[in-house]
């Protein structure tokens, strides 16, 4: 994955020369070790800024919401499907985007390397399939399959499903993944476990709502929780206001979710936020047989309404 | 000057006696983090921690802070009266705080605590409280204090300030109600009581050389003031510095230093609160007016506003530095990597583009 960008950078300085498109949205390299910060290029000069590693979880589909110009992207393949749905919702035009395509080895998770050291990590770099982290007085290598971000180690489309241009040969997909194993930990449990669970997994909740902001699909113009005229929701520390929010931003992304994992990454409280879209997920595969953004050509099992929908659950 | 000295195994007792006659917080490890939180009877501060996720603004400046409670009930003679709630405002402690993060608590008072207003909230938990420092014998990558006008052993804002001298503690005194708190915690050995060895002055003296030698990271922050508002607020960098900000608030709930807070009311049947919660400019709805008019409409406004307040509206204000301690916290939890160093050095080597007009 390493060796993509020197082709992400011909590509993008190709179509920003040819007029092709206005603007290059990528990543350029961050200033703490594994992160990387969203950015735009618009002169080709300007393509030596662009970097590609593991440390690119942020979902760029987020940043293509409503925007006019002539756009050329880099999708992973979380962030094509998340581009299909944002051309299925009309958020952008298929014809305003160049998609650069890069098949995805998957990102790093970086709570969980920092959380297995005592000390502070200074530098982290990367080779094909590891990953060496420094810090004062130590250095030590990881196996990159080790300490992938979780929705990349169970990830089963990492190369991108729409694209113009791919860097590179697609990469094998993971089978036999399970995908659901927590969910359906969390589904056998006693209400009361459940609801104790729930409690502790959100009580570290500050409100920032990083994990919606960073979501491609939370576009909403005014999110349920800043509606004023009514106010919908308490604003305070409430549990059952912090609840509120997470249950219904989870189901406003049922069957729209591809488990990119944006959400967790972004959270600066390490909550597991992706356990209420998961759920969800599953719901939506098991029901309708749907995985979201897989496709230009099919509307989302909760966008429609078909005679056959499968209504078992209506008790 | 006085120091104590504090033998290691004499710390616990002495922060046990502490707790009961002061409500006592310190940080805690929940998780993969530290937090301040208030210590239960028999609870230590956990002092292995580098700094905490969150600032520990909260203690005294919590994010959800209920002011008054209201009746509507008809038949009650009060009905309709805000009436203040009881608070607890006895004294306190807060242990472990870095000094960052205490002297954050002066930049606040400026905000609380003025000629004009006073906010009776925060002010009575400020003064309740005694502020227990830990010097930071070993910063992080990210602080940048002692370019904001703090440092690893900075004394602004403490009562007292502990400092980890390997084998046992010193205990600095800074104020007389940090002297106070001595007697009730026992600590009473004056560190230089014993002449024979090196001073307590200078073994301070040395690790807060070694700690400010181990900070790397720094702002620049000369120009800041000479620089024009206006010409700073429409420069073009800040569609580059604006673009990958997702407009969550992180940046502004970690921070020590942000003090901004919104007031709701919330009536569950008939009867109600009035709440004080923290609030973020990076969030639509902070400017949104009755109108449906929003001054900062748009992502690139409320980033702008925040580095502008920080580092410039504030600057011109109180001419006496940012408001910022240069704690870090904003750097390493922002999910996208803005990092106000990096804003910092733009905003401060501004150079407006020369005027095209022709002679």
């Amino acid at each position: 994955m390493l060796g993509y960008i020197d082709k992400i950078k011909e590509i993008s300085e190709r179509v920003l020369k040819e007029g092709t498109v206005e603007m290059v949205i990528g990543f350029q390299k961050g200033t703490l070790p594994m992160m990387n910060e969203p950015c735009f290029v618009k002169c080709s000069g300007d393509v030596q800024r662009l970097v590609w590693d593991s440390n690119c979880g942020i979902n760029l589909a987020n940043y293509l919401t409503d925007r006019k110009e002539k756009i050329a992207v880099i999708a992973k393949g979380c962030d094509s499907r998340n581009i299909v749905t944002h051309i299925i919702e009309n958020k952008i035009k298929r014809d305003q985007l160049f998609i650069i395509g890069v098949p995805c080895n998957g990102m790093i998770d970086k709570s969980k390397i920092a959380s297995m050291f005592e000390k502070e990590i200074i530098e982290v770099v990367e080779d094909q399939n590891n990953i060496i982290v420094k810090g004062e007085g130590f250095e030590e290598t990881l196996k990159k399959g080790d300490v992938l971000q979780e929705n990349c180690a169970i990830c089963i489309h990492r190369n991108p499903v729409i694209y113009d241009e791919l860097v590179s040969d697609m990469v094998e997909e993971q089978r036999d993944v399970d995908r659901y194993e927590d969910v359906r930990r969390i589904e056998e449990m006693e209400p009361d476990k459940k609801y104790g669970f729930f409690d502790d997994l959100l009580s570290a909740c500050i409100r920032c709502y990083a994990c919606r902001d960073a979501c491609p699909l939370c576009y909403c113009p005014t999110c349920f929780v800043d509606e004023s005229r009514p106010q919908w929701v308490g604003k305070g520390q409430d549990p059952v206001d912090i609840r509120t929010f997470h249950f219904l931003r989870a189901y406003h992304c049922a069957g729209r979710c591809t488990d990119c994992g944006a959400c967790e990454r972004a959270c600066p409280m390490e909550i597991k936020v992706r356990t209420f879209t998961k759920k969800l997920e599953k719901d939506c595969l098991e029901a309708y047989g749907w995985e979201a953004g897989m496709s230009l050509d099919e509307r989302p099992p909760l966008d429609t309404f078909r005679p056959d929908d499968p209504e078992d659950f209506i008790k | 000057m006085k120091v104590i000295k504090i033998e290691k195994e004499k710390w616990d007792k002495g922060v046990e006696k502490l707790n009961g006659p002061l409500r006592l917080f310190g940080p805690v490890k929940d998780g993969q983090f530290h937090n301040f939180k208030e210590l239960d009877k028999n609870q230590q501060p956990d002092l292995n921690f580098l700094n905490t996720r969150l600032s520990p603004k909260s203690t005294v400046f919590p994010q959800s802070e209920v002011m008054f409670e209201y009746s509507l009930d008809e038949s009650r003679e009060d009905h309709h009266i805000m009436k203040e709630i009881d608070q607890d405002y006895s004294p306190r402690a807060v242990i472990g705080i870095r000094p960052c993060d205490a002297k954050s608590f002066l930049l606040v008072k400026r905000n609380f605590d003025t000629d004009e207003y006073k906010d009776p909230y925060w002010i009575r938990a400020f003064e309740a409280t005694t502020f227990i420092g830990l010097a930071c014998n070993n910063p992080c990558s990210t602080c940048f204090c002692t370019s904001a006008d703090c440092g690893p052993f900075h004394e602004e804002g403490l009562d007292l300030l502990l400092v980890d001298a390997g084998d046992y503690y010193l205990l600095k005194v800074i104020t007389s109600k940090g002297e106070n708190l001595l007697k009730v915690a026992d600590w009473e050995t004056e560190a230089d009581a014993d002449t024979s060895g090196e001073t307590s002055g200078n073994i301070i003296d040395t690790l807060k050389k070694e700690a400010e030698a181990k900070i790397t990271s720094s702002v620049v922050t000369d120009r800041l003031k000479e620089q024009i508002s206006l010409e700073l607020y429409q420069a073009p960098f800040w569609e580059d510095a604006a673009f990958s900000c997702i407009n969550c608030g992180t940046c502004t709930y970690v921070c020590p230093t942000c003090w901004c807070f919104d007031i709701q009311d919330e009536t569950h049947g008939i009867s109600g609160v009035r709440i004080r919660n923290w609030d973020s400019c990076m969030s639509p709805l902070f400017t949104l007016h009755g109108s449906g008019h929003n001054p900062r409409g748009t992502k690139l406004h409320r980033v702008r506003q925040r580095f502008m307040h920080k580092l410039k509206y504030y600057v011109d204000k109180y001419d006496d530095g940012i408001q910022c301690v240069g704690c870090g916290r904003c750097i390493r939890l922002c999910p996208v990597n803005i990092d106000i160093r990096k804003i910092c050095e733009i905003m401060n080597n501004y150079e407006p583009a020369a005027c095209a007009c022709p002679a």
